[in-house]
């Protein structure tokens, strides 16, 4: 069986995973599952992250397009580095 | 016949009160179900032909001032059920209409065996023992006013005992799959609603579909951000086009007259944001997911309108209030319903069982009395998105074969009617 991952990514085109587990402090080497391709990611978080919450694959610039289920849910607010916390501090909708 | 003998006597202590005290969880005693190919389960077959996995007596309040009749027949009579709500007042036009809509649905629905109507006055009482009796199903009306509360409880238990008589004799019997009608909806969603339980669901909904069976899903402000995506998911270019019609409505008629500012506070919700979700469209894509990869939509209905296309799925515009939205799909007919849960939505409903699964193990640990299935296995790669399914459809057979809810268990039974506009 493969080993549990820390975070899991839907699509190739995604620009954030998602935790899933409740330990993701800063400064950790994470492992994550690309669910499209069945392969594996390595990223160091840049902060703690909690179960549930998305961090970012690359770093990201303010004004960017974040990606997930292969499809634009909304855009930074902010710029964000590789392996921080993605959420609604640094990202809104582009709709409201 | 001698009594067969125990193998072995278990040893009981009486636990310390503290988070991990043991349960004591007897053999299993279900039928063995068949995880691959079709399964079959066993119903109540109404008169209608319609089929439903659940018994209940009702008492159906007409409008809020009935609530206290019937539930004081439901306490005189054992094996009747009672479902209060606050409406039915001074309703007019569309919003009238969904209200006998769905009190006429509730009663029709194939979980039901026999229905008492409860009304303060006779013409409208009338008019729903009239659109439940179309079912062909045992149905009697009491009004309140000119009789008192006394005379109403009394009338109205003396004939609940018969009808608990009769609906207790009713036999269950083996039904093909695709006589089974199952709604989805999620709740308190995160993001592991999108990860894992949400596609488990899918996965459930593209067997059943292959099937035969009718399914249906909703939450029309939920599906916003993936609007484009879900009419694509339709039949036919006719039930895609209306589906986008029908949000374009929603959106038009609902969130822009009312919003006093972004929707930001609202959707996602605050348990949402909780949970990792940072926008409607992350919400909508994970919501989506609940449809599978492959099912389309044959139709777009009407808030608790009843499937009349045939077999299939079928979209439902409905809130995506938990409450809400199973109400009227309860309303429709629809009689087990599948909600995936993130950081724990507690929702069930009176007239069909609500099957509650979540991924997220933090929920799986702290909400464990709430949770049917727990698929978070998915996460930790211990299980495939065909095996969650399979899973599940064992469980859902045998919910259908009576084994309780957590929902049925706790007594979660909201009867949550949807109110269009305020009453005159």
């Amino acid at each position: 069986m493969p080993k549990a991952p820390h975070f899991l990514v839907h699509e190739v085109e995604d620009t954030v995973g998602v935790i899933v587990v409740e330990d993701a402090t800063k400064n950790r080497n994470l492992e994550g599952w690309l669910m499209a391709k069945d392969s594996t990611l390595r990223i160091k978080s840049k902060s703690d992250i909690p179960l549930g919450h998305k961090i970012a694959l690359s770093n990201i610039k303010k004004g960017d397009t974040i990606m997930k289920y292969g499809h634009d849910i909304g855009k930074a607010i902010a710029d964000i580095p590789k392996g921080g916390h993605v959420h609604v501090h640094n990202v809104k909708t582009k709709r409201w | 016949m001698a009594a067969k003998k125990a193998k072995k006597t278990q040893k009981v202590v009486v636990p310390k009160l503290v988070e991990d005290a043991p349960l004591y969880i007897p053999e299993p005693q279900y039928l063995p179900v068949r995880k691959r190919g079709k399964p079959t389960f066993t119903g109540y077959r109404r008169e209608n032909g319609r089929v439903g996995v659940r018994n209940h007596v009702l008492l159906l309040p007409l409008d809020d001032l009935s609530n206290a009749s019937c539930e004081a027949v439901a306490n005189n009579i054992k094996g009747t059920l009672a479902v209060p709500h606050p409406y039915g007042r001074l309703q007019f036009g569309e919003d009238l209409e969904l209200h006998f809509r769905t009190l006429i649905g509730t009663g029709t629905n194939p979980n039901v065996a026999a229905v008492i109507v409860i009304g303060i006055e006779t013409d409208w009482t009338q008019r729903v023992v009239d659109g439940i009796a179309k079912s062909g199903k045992p149905v009697a009306g009491y009004a309140i006013e000119q009789n008192g509360d006394h005379k109403v409880i009394w009338a109205a238990s003396r004939q609940a005992k018969e009808f608990v008589h009769w609906a207790s004799e009713k036999q269950r019997e083996v039904c093909s799959i695709d006589e089974l009608w199952v709604s989805t909806k999620c709740g308190e969603s995160d993001t592991t609603s999108g990860l894992a339980s949400n596609p488990t669901v899918g996965n459930f909904i593209d067997k059943m579909d292959a099937w035969g069976a009718t399914t249906c899903f909703g939450e029309t402000s939920e599906i916003t951000g993936a609007e484009l995506v879900c009419q694509t998911r339709g039949k036919t270019k006719a039930a895609g086009d209306k589906f986008l019609k029908t949000w374009q409505a929603y959106m038009d008629e609902v969130i822009e007259p009312f919003k006093t500012s972004d929707l930001s506070d609202s959707q996602p919700t605050k348990g949402n944001i909780e949970g990792g979700l940072t926008t409607i469209e992350e919400k909508a894509f994970g919501n989506m997911e609940k449809i599978g990869k492959k099912a389309k939509y044959v139709d777009v209905l009407e808030p608790a309108v009843e499937p009349s296309k045939g077999k299939g799925l079928y979209f439902m515009d409905t809130s995506s209030a938990a409450a809400e939205c199973v109400t009227l799909q309860a309303a429709a007919g629809f009689v087990v319903h599948l909600f995936p849960t993130g950081q724990g939505n507690v929702v069930g409903n009176p007239i069909e069982p609500v099957i509650k699964l979540t991924a997220n193990p933090r929920t799986v640990r702290t909400m464990r009395e709430h949770i049917d299935y727990d698929c978070s296995g998915i996460l930790r790669r211990e299980m495939n998105f065909d095996q969650a399914g399979d899973g599940l459809i064992d469980l859902t057979m045998r919910v259908c074969n009576g084994r309780l809810t957590a929902a049925e268990g706790l007594g979660q039974r909201q009867f949550v009617l949807t109110k269009l506009y305020r009453s005159a």
